[in-house]
């Protein structure tokens, strides 16, 4: 035995690393719907082979709990089983000596707690209330139910304009949502299980870049029935684009200048290039929707009015409203919201920074589309400033990563306290004081603290506050709808407002704000329920078969990721950042699809909704 | 067309031919268990897989179309090993009791596992927990279970009834009840579609032969049997009796063995429903105002069940007339009972039929209008009689034929073809005719309605009476259809006959079980045939019906007939 050996692993420990890899990115995969208590059982019997062995609780507890709940799922036990697995679990984490106890006994009083229906259902009727709704990953995780597995196959056998018809069935955005799609079905995409999830969202924009002109669906012959539409974003627009096809009347109320909501007046330009949205808002437009622009329903039109013109109104007003810091000086001059900032931009009415220190204020998207944009607009120096670490930031990563590549600055751990101004009332610098990150909140978010360290002074000329958007919903409070707090208004899962008979409601200004696809979501289901109300089952179906499927091995490959212009060029101007695939990238990255719509359970239920 | 090779052979087929398709077309079997054409091929078992040079992996023959230049081997080693192993894992979560099992001798599993030299196990059993419900007459026993999914197939695309569903997930996963439901809560119609799609023996249809043998046995009650049109041409199957000796005759013959004091025919009462549906129909046809229509025959208790859970507001358009099962048991407990001076209470009537639904219908709370008992104590199915033969050593191969009793064994043409779909629309049509007009039009003038077609319609003109648009549909999907169509004003008929089995009685839930084949066609033709070569075509001509009416019954629709033969459908409720 040499005194001091260099630490080299085994060849069993690094195969070991590498299955903790395959793990990670196999629970990555999980499908939602699992049994819940299977699911325990298993994560609990991972912990248990994790046990040093040392101390009684967790060697011997985290065994015994593993058998109860083994009974619960395969046994006969009584229903008292499940206060014998709770204080059990409870003396483990009062008791075990460290981390590897105390947490996987936590594992299970989560579960206690969380889906005891579901410990009593497995009890006393020997089954489980999970169940596998839909079979296809991507198409489960997609709030607007798009038919993705589909459309990839068109893609992959080269019918682009087949692949946007696929996609408008579900969702009449396909190309903003190539564009900016937070692509939520790529999250569980089963391909994890071999190397790593789809660009979905690339290939999607593949298809809409290659696309030469998809028909619509056909229109229903006219109802005779008028819907009103109020607030022309991405919500408001689905739920016209399928009203319309459905053969009701419909006519969309915008207050600002041009359609399009959050998708023109706030994602910026570079990431969603303006003509590209026109295009997807033209082609809804050519359904025969009438618009009106600059109008605001309260003062130019009321309410009620609407109600008595058409049979339905659906509200889809977004989340316009800026949220405000509440710190001295926040009036001063040279302070602005970057929901004002975002509005000028997408009217093209561009601010000049020129030269200028820009302070943005906030950790969100929002937060970054303004910092990238006051760059693009010729500031100096841009600080983003943020109350928690970067990691802990709400903003998707590549677009923190975008916004330092492009020059920006990050200052994390700083929370704003004042607004210094000059005589003259001008903003001319922030004042933050230093934070540390502290204890979890609820959510599992770590909170900040104020650190013992002295304020800092951020000299500014400019000042952007991005830390949230809130609501307009006085106007309609005042004519009866109930507004829940946070100021969303209250509709339930099928956008039906309570106690109001003939108005809907969907999107940011019920949800708060959230994403594109949702409110398209949101849109859909409005229009589906709509027509109901109406007194109609139209269905919104499509002609495009969609290739079979050709049985294909699984050799790992990697996943193509989308590509950008180079950071100083970019930096520059507000054209896409972002690069489409070549064919070649688009051909493999399509033909990575494991199809679930076909292999697996797809095959034998919910591979694929035809209508709706 | 593709070309490919199979085990060295050259092939072609079309394209889009699977695997399976192409290599059976070339007379190259490969062996499979969940599979079952145009309703499941999941590919769930893996016992179809074959090697493609080139894959890695094997690949399910069921659901892979063969391409240009595929070169396949359905027997290499690795697919030898690959299959033994599944069949393996499969048979250890099967209950394989196969010597007290009702499917032993007509199961896929045994089968496979015989054929594929199956004689050890290495796996631990692990044998799903199994509850046997008898209440129902469909009867699931989970442990015998394979996960094939047909059952849930059949239901959700054939029947529409969303009865069965994959239940758990994980390697829990299981099929049960849909929505977490049990079976008597639900709307299930006790088709037996299931039952008859199930390759094991996890779902088999109530067995009560012992009830029926107790009574057999019992010296102090007479036993009556009736035997249904369908059972007739479909019974012998089960002992591969050529077509010669397949005969009603050997039937009655072997019922005879077994000791029942009366082998009565379903077809007489089926002449006898024609009496009083047909007359029913002109009664409501030539008060048109007075009714709701169309007019839907009540002979098939699945569609009955069906009618009153799907769509209840028409619960009131199904003839009254209750089924010729029913009739046979009311006519046997009073105008036979006295006939040969027995006390109805010591009457014990059986019937065989090709359906498991019959079996709820005789334990109706209102079918016992003879003498306060039920009308029909036990329902047997085609297969439980055939399995009373087996019991008691009957061959029927060496049985001299007999007839049927009397008086309640004689039927007509137009009775027997009740077992095929459209035949009770024919036959109520013949004497419809005849009771309008005082003639007998042509026994074939109605042939619209019959076949195979799922959804059959034709307008018939009945002079004196005027035109007359009828319907026939069989299986449930068809019929929820035809459902929607009239309830959304998109047909108008006068008189519809629906049957909740694909092709009618021929292919009912009872009838004897064959591993990927319909019989509905096969079995029907026999029974249109055995209706042209009858002497007698018309229900209106059955000499002891009428005979019935002059001793006993008086008048189709008369008091008599209203007390014993009819019978209000909204008087019970499908959800126990």
């Amino acid at each position: 035995m040499s005194r001091l050996e260099v630490k080299i692993p085994g060849q069993a420990q690094a195969i070991v690393e590498q299955l903790y890899r395959n793990m990670e990115r196999r629970i990555a995969a999980s499908p939602p719907g699992l049994c819940p208590v299977d699911m325990a059982l298993n994560f609990l019997n991972l912990c248990r082979a994790q046990t040093c062995g040392k101390c009684v609780p967790c060697r011997i507890g985290l065994a015994q709990l593993s058998s109860m709940l083994t009974q619960v799922l395969d046994g006969e036990p009584e229903i008292g089983i499940l206060s014998r697995i709770e204080s059990t679990a409870q003396a483990i984490t009062e008791t075990a000596d460290c981390a590897i106890g105390i947490d996987a006994a936590n594992l299970v009083l989560m579960g206690l707690k969380g889906f005891r229906d579901d410990y009593e259902e497995h009890i006393l009727h020997h089954r489980c209330l999970g169940s596998l709704k839909n079979p296809v990953p991507c198409v489960a995780l997609c709030p607007a139910g798009v038919d993705i597995p589909g459309y990839i196959a068109l893609v992959n056998a080269g019918r682009c304009d087949d692949a946007v018809q696929l996609i408008r069935k579900d969702n009449p955005f396909p190309t903003a949502c190539a564009y900016i799609c937070e692509h939520p079905c790529e999250a569980r995409c089963r391909r994890n299980m071999v190397d790593n999830a789809l660009n979905i969202r690339g290939l999607k924009r593949y298809a809409v870049d290659h696309a030469t002109g998809a028909p619509h669906a056909k229109k229903a012959p006219e109802t005779g029935k008028s819907v009103a539409i109020i607030g022309g974003g991405p919500g408001g627009l689905s739920a016209a684009y399928y009203l319309a096809l459905m053969g009701h009347k419909v006519t969309v109320y915008e207050k600002k200048k041009q359609l399009g909501g959050m998708m023109r007046y706030g994602i910026p330009s570079y990431r969603l290039p303006r003509q590209r949205l026109d295009n997807d808002i033209n082609a809804i437009l050519s359904l025969g929707i009438e618009v009106h622009t600059q109008v605001n329903v309260g003062s130019d039109i009321t309410f009620d009015q609407l109600k008595k013109q058409y049979d339905c109104l659906y509200l889809s007003i977004g989340a316009h409203t800026d949220k405000k810091t509440g710190i001295p000086g926040e009036d001063s001059r040279g302070v602005i919201s970057a929901v004002e900032l975002l509005r000028r931009i997408g009217d093209d009415d561009m601010p000049d920074f020129t030269g200028q220190n820009v302070v943005v204020i906030g950790g969100g998207n929002v937060a970054m589309d303004v910092t990238r944009s006051a760059i693009r607009l010729g500031a100096a120096n841009v600080t983003c400033v943020y109350r928690r670490r970067q990691a802990d930031m709400t903003a998707q990563q590549e677009e923190i990563e975008g916004a330092i590549a492009e020059g920006a600055e990050v200052l994390t751990l700083q929370a704003p306290v004042r607004i210094e101004a000059d005589e003259t009332g001008q903003a001319v610098a922030l004042w933050t004081q230093p934070q540390i990150i502290g204890a979890m909140d609820s959510n599992g978010r770590p909170r900040p603290a104020t650190a013992a360290v002295e304020p800092r002074r951020i000299s500014a000329d400019s000042i952007i506050v991005a830390i949230g958007q809130g609501i307009e919903s006085l106007g309609f409070e005042q004519c009866g709808v109930k507004i829940q707090r946070g100021g969303t208004l209250l509709a339930d899962s099928s956008t039906r407002l309570p106690d109001m008979e003939g108005v809907f409601a969907g999107g940011d200004c019920v949800t708060g704000p959230a994403t594109v696809i949702r409110a398209i979501a949101a849109g859909k289901a409005a229009a589906a329920n709509i027509d109901e109300y109406l007194g109609f089952q139209h269905e919104i179906r499509t002609e495009v078969q969609v290739p079979a499927p050709r049985f294909a091995d699984q050799r790992p490959c990697g996943r193509v990721n989308a590509t950008e212009r180079g950071a100083s060029e970019r930096k520059g101007d507000f054209q896409c950042i972002e690069c489409g695939m070549t064919d070649e990238e688009a051909a493999q990255e399509s033909s990575r699809c494991l199809r679930c719509d076909h292999f697996g359970y797809g095959n034998f239920k919910g591979g694929r909704v035809e209508r709706w | 067309m593709v070309n490919f090779k199979i085990n060295d052979r050259d092939l072609t087929a079309a394209e889009g031919v699977t695997i399976l398709e192409a290599a059976e077309q070339a007379g190259i079997p490969i062996p499979h268990l969940c599979f079952l054409k145009e309703i499941n091929n999941i590919a769930a078992c893996r016992m179809c897989v074959v090697e493609v040079v080139g894959k890695e992996r094997l690949v399910p023959a069921c659901n892979t179309e063969v391409t240009e230049g595929m070169v396949i081997y359905t027997n290499s080693d690795r697919v030898r090993r690959a299959r033994r192993t599944n069949l393996r894992l499969i048979l250890s979560q099967h209950n394989s009791n196969c010597a007290v099992c009702i499917r032993s001798g007509n199961c896929e599993l045994q089968r496979l596992s015989r054929d594929l030299n199956i004689h050890y196990q290495p796996y631990e059993l692990q044998l799903e927990r199994s509850t046997v419900d008898l209440e129902a007459p469909v009867v699931r026993e989970a442990s015998k279970c394979i996960k094939c999914m047909r059952c849930v197939q059949i239901c959700d695309k054939v029947q529409g009834m969303h009865i069965w569903d994959v239940a758990g997930t994980g390697s829990r996963t299981t099929v049960d009840v849909s929505y977490n439901r049990f079976l008597k809560n639900t709307d299930c119609t006790f088709c037996g579609q299931c039952v008859t799609h199930c390759p094991t023996g996890a779902l088999t249809v109530r067995d009560d032969t012992n009830r029926v043998l107790q009574a057999v046995g019992d010296p102090d009650i007479v036993t009556v049997v009736q035997v249904a049109p369908a059972v007739r041409v479909a019974w012998a199957e089960a002992f591969d009796l050529p077509v010669e000796q397949a005969t009603t005759g050997r039937m009655v013959a072997a019922l005879k063995r077994i000791g029942f004091d009366y082998v009565f025919d379903t077809n007489f009462t089926a002449d006898l429903t024609i009496m009083e549906e047909g007359s029913e129909f002109l009664e409501r046809f030539t008060h048109k105002g007075k009714y709701r229509w169309p007019m839907f025959t009540s002979c098939c208790p699945g569609w009955v069940r069906f009618l009153k859970t799907q769509f209840p507001a028409y619960t009131q358009n199904l003839s009254t007339a209750k089924s010729p099962q029913q009739m046979f048991g009311a006519v046997a407990k009073s105008y036979f009972a006295e006939k040969i001076g027995v006390d109805p209470h010591k009457i014990y009537v059986v019937s065989i039929m090709p359906c498991s639904a019959k079996k709820t219908e005789c334990e109706l709370p209102t079918m016992n209008d003879a003498c306060g008992d039920p009308d029909v104590n036990a329902v047997l199915t085609t297969r439980e009689m055939c399995r009373m033969f087996c019991s008691d050593c009957i061959i029927p191969a060496d049985l001299e034929e007999a007839e049927f009793d009397s008086p309640l064994g004689t039927g007509t043409g137009a009775a027997v073809i009740f077992g095929a779909t459209g035949g009770v629309m024919d036959a109520a049509l013949r004497s419809a005719y005849y009771l309008v007009t005082g003639t007998n039009p042509d026994a074939d003038a109605f042939q619209k309605v019959r076949g195979d077609r799922p959804w059959k319609e034709a307008v018939f003109s009945i002079p004196g009476a005027g035109d007359v648009r009828v319907a026939v549909v069989s299986g449930l999907g068809n019929t929820r259809r035809l459902m929607e169509a009239i309830d959304g004003g998109e047909v108008v008929y006068d008189f519809v006959e629906v049957m909740a089995c694909p092709g009618g009685c021929a292919g009912g839930g009872g009838q004897p079980i064959h591993e990927g084949v319909e019989m509905a066609s096969h079995r029907g033709n026999q029974l249109w045939e055995m209706d042209a070569n009858a002497t007698v075509r018309f229900s209106h001509e059955n000499p002891d019906v009428y005979e019935l009416y002059r001793a006993y019954l008086k008048n189709p629709l008369g008091e008599k007939s209203h007390h014993l033969l009819h019978t209000d459908h909204t008087a019970w409720s499908v959800r126990k």
